[in-house]
């Protein structure tokens, strides 16, 4: 398969005037097309940190990040990137907030207008589009956050935590209803995050990575046998799953 | 659409309506408390001036007040320098607004300018604008515009501060979403640090009214030519504390109707939103 996102020998460091945190040493790792990645690792690991390199919005202190065989030099149309909290404006109803890359990109026209509508009709946001975000709840802004991302039609969503400022049942729903969006689109993802059910229960693959500065501790293809369509609610049942959940679990060596 | 957002229908529990009386019993009383000190004020004032216990020519009195603003009406003085007082707040306040929001804009721009200019515009924020006065008069002349360069010193800096730290104060993971999307610094500004002050701007609006007014009536206090600062100095020269009393009244009212249309935008503002 092709590979869409390379990272070589990529190392970060963070300078402030009392000194030099290293927060990334020495990372290498793929992501192919059409793959759902999830990165997990402990807290303050520079999960997040990887996010904003692959997006362009840092550059490495030294190693080389190819977005589809280019190297990265800034923020680019084909990454799309969705925040931990949705970041709604306010002040803009549902659908001027999904609009928002594309008025930036200077890519509002008929046609990426009337996509953006496409998408908030499908995903159940139809009836809302001249709400504004307050009207919406927790779930629902989620999902327009997505939408928003969606519109600009980036090949790669990077997304960073985008569930966790939520309670555990809108959590689990809109995780299902994200991973359906995703795979209908046909979207590569790379989802960081630190809840390790999540990530086993969502992804094709989860990369493990150690304390700072972090490294590629280990990689696991997740393969889960369900009867079912393999959503993420699914596959929380397959027998496989307990198993890859302790596997990762002891790996992240969790320490109180 | 889900229910949750239908609006409930209109049945209220007995406990509920007594809740309601109670709430409103509650606001009436602190309505009526208002009015009665008000009118205590003004009907003790009334009476010690006709009881004697204070000399009517020093303290002035609530009829006296009265029959100064009747005649002062009958040849419309008080309606021009009332208007001279407000046009002149009102061309302060809102050059002082846009200009300091257009500085906060370049402080915000470059980093490096701001850093500068720190210092200064701390001692700025702090020495009193109203020493400044005479200064100006000189300078500028003893015109209109003398007062309107007071007005606009008063407000710009807290202006210049405020909209500066509200800028300062946007969510960077907003500024980072639309990085991603690879905004411009222009973009950035117009499509979020801008609209997510708007607030701030109003709040600062506010405070700026006040400020302004302070600005005109020392103004109008050198200036000497027309408004209620030039009417309080000049009753208070020539002894006619009848004047300067109503003056300080209607100085007053003027105040507290610009304050009002200032909240009152605000208001209309936050429900479109």
């Amino acid at each position: 398969m092709d590979k869409v996102v390379e990272l070589k020998n990529v190392t970060m460091n963070y300078h402030t005037l009392d000194g030099e945190t290293q927060a990334i040493k020495n990372l290498s790792l793929d992501i192919r097309k059409g793959e759902f990645v999830s990165i997990v690792g402990p807290s303050g690991c520079g999960k997040s940190t990887l996010l904003s390199l692959i997006s362009g919005l840092i550059k490495p202190s030294s190693g080389e990040i190819l977005v589809d065989n280019e190297p990265v030099t800034g923020p680019s149309p084909n990454v799309g990137y969705m925040p931990q909290r949705d970041h709604l404006f306010e002040w803009r109803t549902i659908l001027k907030n999904t609009t928002i890359g594309l008025e930036i990109q200077n890519k509002m026209n008929r046609e990426s207008l009337k996509n953006a509508e496409r998408l908030l009709d499908e995903y159940g946001l139809g009836d809302f589009k001249n709400y504004y975000p307050k009207q919406l709840s927790g779930g629902m802004r989620q999902r327009a956050a997505l939408i928003r991302t969606l519109a600009a039609n980036p090949e790669i969503l990077l997304l960073d935590e985008p569930f966790s400022a939520l309670d555990y049942q809108t959590r689990l729903a809109i995780s299902e209803e994200i991973w359906l969006i995703i795979k209908k689109e046909e979207k590569t993802a790379v989802l960081v995050t630190h809840d390790i059910a999540e990530a086993v229960s969502m992804s094709d693959r989860v990369i493990v990575l150690t304390q700072r500065p972090a490294e590629v501790k280990s990689e696991h293809n997740i393969d889960l046998t369900t009867g079912k369509c393999k959503t993420p609610i699914n596959c929380r049942e397959a027998p496989e799953f307990r198993v890859y959940f302790n596997k990762i679990w002891k790996e992240l060596d969790v320490h109180v | 659409m889900s229910e949750e957002y239908a609006v409930p229908a209109v049945k209220y529990s007995m406990e509920h309506a007594e809740f309601i009386r109670k709430e409103r019993m509650a606001r009436n009383a602190v309505r009526i408390s208002r009015i009665i000190i008000l009118t205590a004020i003004f009907a003790l004032w009334e009476l010690a001036a006709n009881l004697k216990w204070i000399d009517p020519f020093i303290m002035s009195q609530p009829s006296r007040v009265l029959k100064t603003i009747v005649s002062l009406s009958k040849d419309g003085s008080l309606f021009v320098h009332t208007g001279v007082t407000i046009y002149e707040t009102i061309i302060g306040f809102l050059s002082g607004t846009i200009l300091g929001t257009l500085i906060a804009i370049v402080l915000w721009w470059s980093d490096f300018t701001a850093r500068v200019l720190d210092p200064y515009l701390v001692v700025l924020n702090a020495l009193p604008k109203t020493a400044l006065g005479p200064i100006i008069l000189v300078w500028v002349g003893g015109t209109t515009g003398s007062i309107i360069v007071m007005a606009l010193l008063l407000s710009i800096i807290v202006t210049i501060l405020n909209i500066y730290q509200s800028f300062k104060d946007c969510d960077e993971d907003k500024i980072k979403l639309l990085k991603t999307f690879g905004a411009t610094k222009t973009q950035i500004l117009r499509k979020v640090v801008l609209p997510s002050s708007i607030p701030d701007m109003i709040s600062t609006l506010k405070i700026n009214v006040g400020l302004s007014l302070v600005g005109v009536i020392v103004g109008e206090f050198l200036v000497s030519k027309a408004g209620l600062g030039y009417l309080i100095i000049y009753g208070g020269q020539v002894f006619k504390m009848d004047l300067v009393m109503t003056s300080v009244i209607i100085l007053g009212v003027a105040a507290a109707l610009m304050y009002l249309t200032v909240a009152w935008i605000e208001k209309k503002f936050i429900k479109m939103r």
